[in-house]
């Protein structure tokens, strides 16, 4: 065992980049759960998002452009399930399967061309000074700009939805539709708002595993990401900080694993393969003990005559 | 009629008419374990299935499903196949090996064909291809190339497959220069590009210059050349695309004369179970083109290797080797048999850690 060959600072970077994809993906279905829309989808967005994001990045050559593309391909990949369920008025918990089922196929059928390509690198955050910091700079200062904009939306979805008009009105919608609409909002547009919001942030975390976590095409690539961010979002009750808390924890605990195994530490491995998930749902379940609970519209199909 | 009604007529007499059409066509299943566009394991064996289709044309049928997980899930996508009528399937992970069985016993009449595992039956051969060949040519030009000594592998599960081509690796990379030092990373999955990429990064960042990978996507690679001037192979298939980069070489898994020979058994009727292990001498295992970034007296000796792994004049576990705890196991000359080597469930001295159990 030789735990010196773990460099700190390199694991809670990499931590951070580890984190990001399913961060950003929960954020966004968190403002979708707490409109009171459960839209399973999340992982056919990211795919999506991933191929799309590839493409425009290959294409045009900068990965901003990708990155806008993403998250324009998992909203329009959204805006499909929103006409299904707000307005077709189907099944939620089907339409979010078929959903992640349609982005698989679609992503590998738009992919077909894009296999062993190489995007460009997305270049780093280099500020000077700050990125020289010894340790610091390393953590904290020297990464590429979405893992910042992931940790901005987290602050920023929970500043809307705490002290914004809008973020009342979101969560008005999500807690009991009827009353919302007595009022006069408009509570299916409002919904469809959010679901493509919440498309567009996981086609950024499916971009980021193509674009800068990988970085390359392969079909399948999210490999279930998607359904680690919606499993975060239930087990954070349905709060951003925590989204962040529960990212980081398992983006940390899945990277300090690998460093443990390579470092030869005794423990069994099928322990460290599973820790990301335990510690995760367990940190998270002990937060939960107090009075949380989920938007009580979640789930119900809303039309207004009935 | 409803139209609902009228949907499943039409849905039925289509189905009927297909059956009855594709009566004299040899049906042909195949169950994947990741997505046929993984660049790796799964890519190699969907050519092979197009390779039967190109031989045989209208006279074979095939169908794939791919992604399947290895579990309760393989066994329904196999039973489904069979009650589809078809006549051989192929399983092509070693997790498929229960559930093949067991599908196998409720359809005596098909043939089923399992890739990496050991157990057979009346109806199910297995076969597989000894990587392990490949895997002495990897150790002999990690060795050789690396400049700190490290070499990081990525295992998949701690199945003998993969533990054997460790051991082959690290044998030669030894042989090749005595200070080298194997750090293992279990990935428990065959498929998962974004942890793959992550285990390459952690072992790259712990000090290995070198990669190699038992798992199915090109996901390390692609890390290698991100992090530069870090070495690679291609794993199952070729990945060329990552030639001018990280891959130096690969090994290759060639399925198509396997799949031909047995598909043409079936409709011959002389199909019957065996087990089949080939290795580069059979053509089964292919190595890519071992590119220049290898120095040119590495390349020769590799490409000697090969031919002498080839001939058979060499076998990759020739002795003296030690187990890890230093218990002998083959003697000065001796030659590993092929019983404990489809078994091999022991690192050999040297390897530092735990096989997980």
């Amino acid at each position: 065992m030789d735990l010196s060959a773990i460099n700190p600072a390199l694991l809670l970077a990499s931590l951070l980049v580890a984190a990001t994809p399913i961060l950003l993906a929960g954020i966004g279905e968190l403002v979708v759960e707490r409109a009171g829309v459960l839209n399973l989808g999340v992982e056919g967005m990211m795919i999506t998002g991933a191929i799309c994001g590839f493409m425009a990045t290959i294409v045009t050559g900068s990965p901003v452009f990708g990155f806008v593309f993403a998250a324009i391909g998992g909203a329009t990949l959204a805006f499909l399930f929103a006409l299904l369920t707000q307005y077709a008025l189907a099944n939620q918990v089907a339409s979010g399967l078929a959903l992640t089922l349609f982005g698989l196929g679609l992503s590998s059928l738009l992919g077909q061309d894009y296999v062993g390509l190489k995007p460009p690198s997305t270049p780093k955050l280099d500020i000077p000074f700050l990125s020289d910091l010894p340790f610091i700079g390393t953590v904290l200062f020297n990464h590429d700009i979405i893992v910042y904009l992931g940790i901005a939306l987290v602050a920023l979805v929970w500043a809307a939805l705490k002290y914004s008009r809008i973020g009342l009105i979101l969560r008005a919608v999500g807690e009991n539709h009827d009353a919302a609409h007595a009022l006069g909002y408009k509570v299916v547009r409002i919904r469809v708002l959010a679901i493509m919001f919440g498309g567009a942030c996981a086609g950024l975390g499916g971009a980021y595993i193509s674009l800068i976590r990988v970085p390359q095409w392969t079909e399948g690539m999210t490999a279930g990401a998607g359904w680690i961010a919606l499993a975060l979002v239930v087990f954070a009750s349905w709060k951003p900080w925590r989204v962040l808390l529960g990212a980081w924890l398992f983006g940390g605990v899945t990277v300090l694993q690998l460093n443990l195994q390579a470092a030869g530490v005794a423990i069994p491995v099928e322990f460290l393969s599973m820790s990301p998930y335990i510690i995760t749902i367990v940190v998270l379940v002990i937060m939960s003990a107090d009075k949380s609970r989920a938007p009580a519209s979640l789930g119900r199909i809303f039309h207004a005559s009935s | 009629m409803k139209f609902t009604k009228l949907l499943a007529t039409a849905a039925v007499a289509l189905g009927l008419a297909t059956s009855a059409f594709a009566q004299d066509k040899t049906k042909v299943g195949f169950v994947y374990v990741g997505p046929v566009g993984d660049g790796g394991w799964t890519y190699e064996h969907n050519k092979a299935r197009l390779a039967v289709e190109a031989e045989f044309g209208d006279k074979v049928e095939t169908t794939f499903v791919e992604s399947v997980p290895e579990g309760a899930d393989a066994e329904r996508v196999m039973t489904q196949m069979a009650l589809q009528g078809a006549d051989l399937i192929f399983t092509t992970s070693f997790g498929y090996m229960d559930p093949t069985i067991n599908v196998a016993k409720k359809f005596p009449d098909v043939k089923f064909e399992h890739a990496t595992g050991y157990k057979t039956a009346e109806n199910v051969s297995v076969y597989s291809a000894r990587f392990y060949e490949g895997r002495a040519i990897q150790g002999h030009i990690a060795g050789k190339m690396t400049e700190s000594n490290v070499i990081g592998y990525i295992g998949s599960f701690p199945i003998p497959e993969v533990i054997r081509g460790m051991n082959s690796a690290f044998i030669h990379a030894r042989k090749a220069n005595p200070d080298v030092q194997f750090k293992i990373v279990w990935a428990y999955t065959w498929f998962d590009p974004a942890k793959e990429a992550d285990a390459a990064k952690v072992l790259i960042e712990q000090g290995a210059d070198v990669i190699l990978q038992h798992t199915d996507s090109t996901a390390p690679l692609a890390a290698a050349a991100a992090a530069g001037n870090i070495i690679g192979f291609g794993q199952a298939s070729d990945m060329a695309e990552f030639a001018d980069g990280p891959r130096v070489s690969s090994i290759i898994d060639d399925w198509a004369p396997y799949y031909i020979a047995r598909v043409k058994a079936v409709m011959d009727g002389t199909w019957e179970t065996k087990s089949t292990w080939d290795g580069i001498g059979a053509g089964m295992v292919g190595i890519g083109e071992i590119t220049d970034r290898v120095p040119a007296d590495v390349k020769a000796e590799a490409l000697a290797l090969k031919d002498a792994l080839a001939s058979g004049e060499y076998h990759a576990f020739t002795g003296p080797i030690n187990k890890q705890d230093g218990s002998a196991w083959l003697a000065e000359g001796e030659v590993a048999d092929d019983g404990t080597l489809a078994g091999m469930n022991f690192f050999v001295e040297g390897i530092e850690g735990d096989i997980p159990q």
